[in-house]
């Protein structure tokens, strides 16, 4: 063959192996085909570690309890024992080291989630006992009255 | 009279045939059988009763304090569905914000800033669903990565590699489910996981602890003991998008026709 044929292939085979050799250093070891085969398991096996390893945030009223075991116990006697800690108190994350203190959300919002009349008959909500927000108190903090963790009507706030 | 030669060769041919019942029993090891059988293999799969679904959101909140989903960004992990019949045969759906503040309103959310109020004796019937990656045994979305960035671990959860994914899509327009989206903040593919870090640890996943009603349950469905593998096997049980052939891994109690 001609030069001028050879020249741009040697060019060509050149890049080539310049990728090789880089892809060799950038492509980690444990990148590769593995148990599902190459449609569904061609990665870096290394990676499942890194999703193993992400912080575990919301810890569960079980962690709560060797401390604040009297607060549970006493929300384990209302309707509202279904209630995760952390669903109102926020991620536990490593309390009380970090974070110091939670910041509980008392917000007006957070009682409606359930609390706000959903006049839905084939759905639970409209059996949990609800209001119009537009008219009950509109603006004001439900904990005003309502003790979240002794939420009977008959121990309202101020109406003892 | 055997010869030299014929005893040399019938005696090859006779270690040859025993050695055949060798490496048959090296073929049948107990441990290879074992695996084979996958009976110690993990599964993880999820049961979602919409029938105990209220709307409250807490599952979408937790599962965005917990996975570090910036919550004022208009994407979620897991969201819930809320579905008005009505009676003259229309349906209405929305999941506004993902339904993290729950559902406050009885308006629907018709997109555009536009909201439909609905009137009580209008209701035919209601419900919510909530949805979230259902881990398809043959995930598409894996399928179309050019990269390998997203893939399937042996127990079945597709994940995410943040580190190898180029952002190009794909696997988010692959996923028939619309379970995929890109992260605000890493600017990559992103996706519900059942709360890898949690599962591996024997925790429950985020959004299953906060369920206050117990409408989300996760287990290892090949665990013959396993709560949401009974109820799989044993109740009626549905998934969404059947027909696509992504033979999804989370199941429903109680769907509607209308949700899709």
């Amino acid at each position: 063959m001609r030069s001028h044929i050879w020249r741009p292939l040697y060019v060509v085979i050149g890049i080539i192996f310049l990728a090789l050799v880089i892809r060799g250093f950038v492509v980690p070891k444990s990148f590769g085909i593995h148990e599902k085969g190459y449609i569904y398991g061609w990665y870096n096996k290394a990676d499942e570690n890194f999703w193993k390893e992400v912080k575990v945030k919301y810890r569960s009223s079980e962690y709560c309890k060797d401390c604040h075991g009297n607060n549970l116990s006493l929300i384990k006697q209302t309707p509202h024992a279904v209630i995760q800690c952390e669903n109102c108190h926020g991620p536990a994350i490593d309390h009380p080291e970090n974070p110091a203190k939670l910041a509980i959300d008392k917000s007006r919002e957070q009682c409606l989630r359930c609390h706000s009349y959903l006049p839905y008959p084939t759905s639970n909500r409209s059996k949990i006992k609800g209001i119009d927000p537009e008219r009950h108190n509109s603006g004001v903090e439900c904990i005003m009255c309502h003790n979240p963790h002794k939420p009977s009507l008959n121990s309202l706030r101020g109406l003892k | 009279m055997i010869t030299r030669r014929d005893f040399i060769k019938y005696s090859m041919q006779g270690i040859a045939i025993t050695a055949i019942p060798f490496t048959a029993m090296e073929l049948l090891k107990p441990s290879g059988l074992l695996a084979a059988k996958d009976i110690k293999k993990i599964r993880w799969g999820f049961l979602v009763d919409t029938r105990k679904c209220v709307g409250c959101g807490m599952c979408v909140k937790a599962c965005q304090l917990e996975n570090e989903i910036p919550c004022d960004a208009n994407v979620s992990r897991t969201w819930v569905e809320r579905y008005v019949l009505l009676k003259d045969g229309r349906v209405l759906a929305d999941s506004p914000k993902a339904a993290r503040d729950g559902f406050i309103s009885s308006s629907i959310e018709m997109g555009h800033g536009k909201y439909e109020d609905v009137k009580k004796e209008d209701i035919e019937k209601a419900f919510f669903v909530p949805k979230l990656c259902n881990q398809c045994e043959n995930p598409p979305c894996v399928q179309v990565c050019p990269v390998g960035a997203t893939y399937q671990t042996t127990d079945g959860v597709v994940l995410v590699d943040r580190k190898w994914c180029i952002g190009c899509g794909y696997c988010v327009m692959a996923c028939p489910y619309g379970a995929r989206f890109f992260h605000p903040v890493h600017h990559t593919a992103e996706k519900c996981n059942f709360c890898y870090h949690r599962i591996t640890k024997g925790l429950k996943t985020a959004c299953v602890q906060a369920c206050p009603f117990g409408a989300r349950l996760i287990g290892n469905i090949n665990d013959p003991n396993d709560e949401v593998g009974r109820i799989i096997r044993t109740e009626r049980v549905s998934v969404l998008k059947d027909e696509f052939g992504t033979k999804p891994q989370v199941y429903y109690l109680g769907l509607s026709k209308e949700v899709i």
